[in-house]
């Protein structure tokens, strides 16, 4: 038996297909129920109750969203570019579904344990943007069209900042692959001595996901709702999935680049009885809670201080950081000779 | 397998390069553009080369590439007119198309590997490093200088770009974020006590605090500092009314 799933090739073939499944199915599951999570959460930071009217604590609120969002009727513009137009979701959505491939949830445990994880994870979260360009150009809108152009413009910024955050992590590990990333955290999380990089890793990830309070991609008070303005049904959903499962990939990569992903927090007895997995997990949920907690709490920035606060304020501060980090490790004789994994 | 995926992507690689050239449409030109880089990224890969793969992705599908769709699809191209200029430029194209081929040719047709290069010390790797790890090797200790080189041009040309681009707005109304930051309640607001039921108008109107910046004859004077400004008349018509004049 494992020899039919480790070395024939139709054999590996189901085994990748059910490692996709395993990391997919709990990922789609947790994505609904953000959407429930978000509502829930910002509710009771606003004194209200938040849905609870389908199931017991509204727990079937996110399956009644589905179903509602499948059997609308899909609208499409006249004048927009059909092929485009349908494009853009479906790339949205899986984008931040391949990206999961690489995230290690235990020692080892990876669909593709690659090299390159690193630069694989910023090569598909930068193509995120062109999702919401194609949509925005696609549609034949205004609205549509100024929400794709500003989200362009964001995400180009806040992944120069992204960049250079994680070049500091590299120098302290001496690896690209993510699983020398989590297993360089053994002894102490990167969140402590990187702390500041931390927080500007977690709030360019905010800037990332076009989440508030940068949201202004779909600012609806200016936008309407920006680059998906024209989309209904199902393409909506794809875009409304899509967003949300990158905000998933966002935490996992907060948590394995800063929290010691599957890691417990100390390496003694109660700790280490919980499985990884379980670990790494909670840290993400952790991550979408502050993500949640940030929007309930911050209003929305006006565009020319996001660019500021990109350009002028985290990618000088990244690059001194990173000039120290490097300076430090050589000095202590800490650098690491990575490389021969 | 590896044969047959090579010709996957070549196919694809050459179908959409000549597709950037052909599409009608330019936002469709870059997009195939995209997608050829897409699938140079994949030869990368299967080459081996999985560093520069991404590094391909990265940089020129993620970051180039979107440059350029953000402005193409910014030009107002009218696509009758595009056609018109066919005719009289398409030779100069094919001329200038031409010439690039013959060098690529020429260039490849002479290409040849030195015989001792395993020989070279320097250029082959360590045994069980990673080829980032090996490329990093030979990258920062045998080039540094020609690499720093690149990084310098590339400044340059940065700067470049900058300075003939970047036009001094005189009077633009723009914010002084430290003044901003600096800024406090008390030279901002002020308290008045007013009897009822009569307005601020008796009183001499809604006044400024005495350590505001902001003088109302001077259009566009937010973000300026009260030394910068040419000062007003003390007395209260400058100061009074706000916004309107």
């Amino acid at each position: 038996m494992a020899h039919f799933f480790l070395h024939t090739l139709i054999g590996q073939v189901i085994l990748t297909v059910l490692e996709a499944l395993a990391v997919l199915v709990p990922l789609l599951l947790g994505v609904a129920y953000l959407t429930l999570a978000e509502r829930k959460v910002m509710a009771a930071m606003q004194l209200r109750k938040g849905p609870n009217v389908n199931g017991p604590f509204g727990v079937l609120q996110a399956f009644a969203d589905a179903i509602k969002m499948i059997t609308k009727e899909t609208v499409i513009p006249s004048g927009a570019n059909r092929f485009l137009f349908l494009f853009a979701p479906f790339l949205t959505f899986s984008l931040a579904m391949v990206a999961w491939a690489v995230i290690p949830t235990n020692n080892g445990w990876a669909v593709a344990n690659i090299n390159v994880g690193i630069l694989y994870l910023l090569a598909i979260s930068s193509l995120g943007v062109y999702g919401i360009l194609i949509a925005g150009w696609a549609s034949n809108s205004k609205y549509a069209f100024l929400g794709g152009l500003r989200s362009a413009a964001q995400m180009v910024s806040y992944e120069v900042s992204i960049g250079l955050v994680i070049v500091s992590v590299l120098l302290a590990v001496g690896s690209l692959n993510l699983n020398d990333i989590v297993l360089a955290q053994r002894h102490v999380w990167f969140c402590l001595p990187m702390f500041p990089m931390f927080i500007v890793f977690f709030i360019s990830a905010l800037a990332e996901t076009n989440r508030a309070p940068f949201d202004l991609p779909e600012g609806e008070s200016e936008l309407v709702a920006g680059f998906f303005v024209e989309y209904s049904a199902l393409a909506f959903g794809l875009f409304f999935l899509g967003e949300y499962a990158n905000m998933f990939l966002m935490s996992g990569m907060v948590s394995i680049l800063f929290l010691g992903g599957w890691l417990p927090p100390v390496g003694l007895a109660p700790f280490t009885w919980i499985p990884g997995p379980l670990w790494l997990i909670a840290k993400i949920l952790f991550c979408l809670f502050v993500f949640i907690w940030v929007r309930a709490t911050f209003p929305r920035y006006r565009y020319d201080q996001l660019m500021r606060l990109g350009w002028k304020v985290f990618l000088p501060f990244s690059l001194v950081w990173m000039v120290l980090t490097a300076g430090f490790l050589l000095a202590t004789g800490l650098l690491p000779q990575g490389g021969a994994s | 397998m590896t044969q047959i995926v090579f010709y996957v992507f070549a196919t694809v690689l050459v179908l959409s390069a000549g597709m950037v050239v052909s599409a009608r449409n330019p936002v469709h030109s870059v997009l195939f553009l995209i997608l050829a880089f897409f699938n140079a990224a994949g030869l990368f890969l299967i080459a081996g080369a999985e560093f520069l793969a991404m590094i391909l992705v990265i940089v020129y599908v993620g970051a180039v590439a979107v440059l350029f769709l953000f402005v193409v699809m910014m030009l107002d191209v009218r696509f009758t007119r595009m056609r018109e200029g066919l005719q009289r430029y398409a030779p100069f194209g094919a001329a200038v198309g031409g010439v690039l081929f013959a060098e690529l040719a020429l260039a490849f047709g002479h290409w040849r590997i030195a015989a001792n290069i395993a020989d070279v010390p320097h250029l082959v790797p360590a045994p069980g490093r990673t080829n980032t790890a090996a490329l990093g090797d030979v990258l920062y200790t045998h080039y540094v200088f020609l690499f720093e080189a690149c990084g310098v041009v590339l400044l340059v040309a940065m700067i470049g770009a900058i300075v003939l681009t970047l036009r001094e707005r005189p009077m633009g109304r723009r914010q002084n974020i430290d003044r901003q930051h600096e800024r406090t309640a008390a030279e901002s607001v002020e308290m008045m006590a007013l009897p009822l039921g009569r307005g601020v108008a008796e009183l001499g109107g809604f006044r400024r605090p005495d350590k505001s910046y902001y003088v109302a004859s001077v259009p566009g004077s937010y973000g300026v500092t009260a030394e910068a400004v040419p000062q007003a008349a003390p007395a209260g018509d400058d100061r009074k009314g706000g916004l309107g004049q």
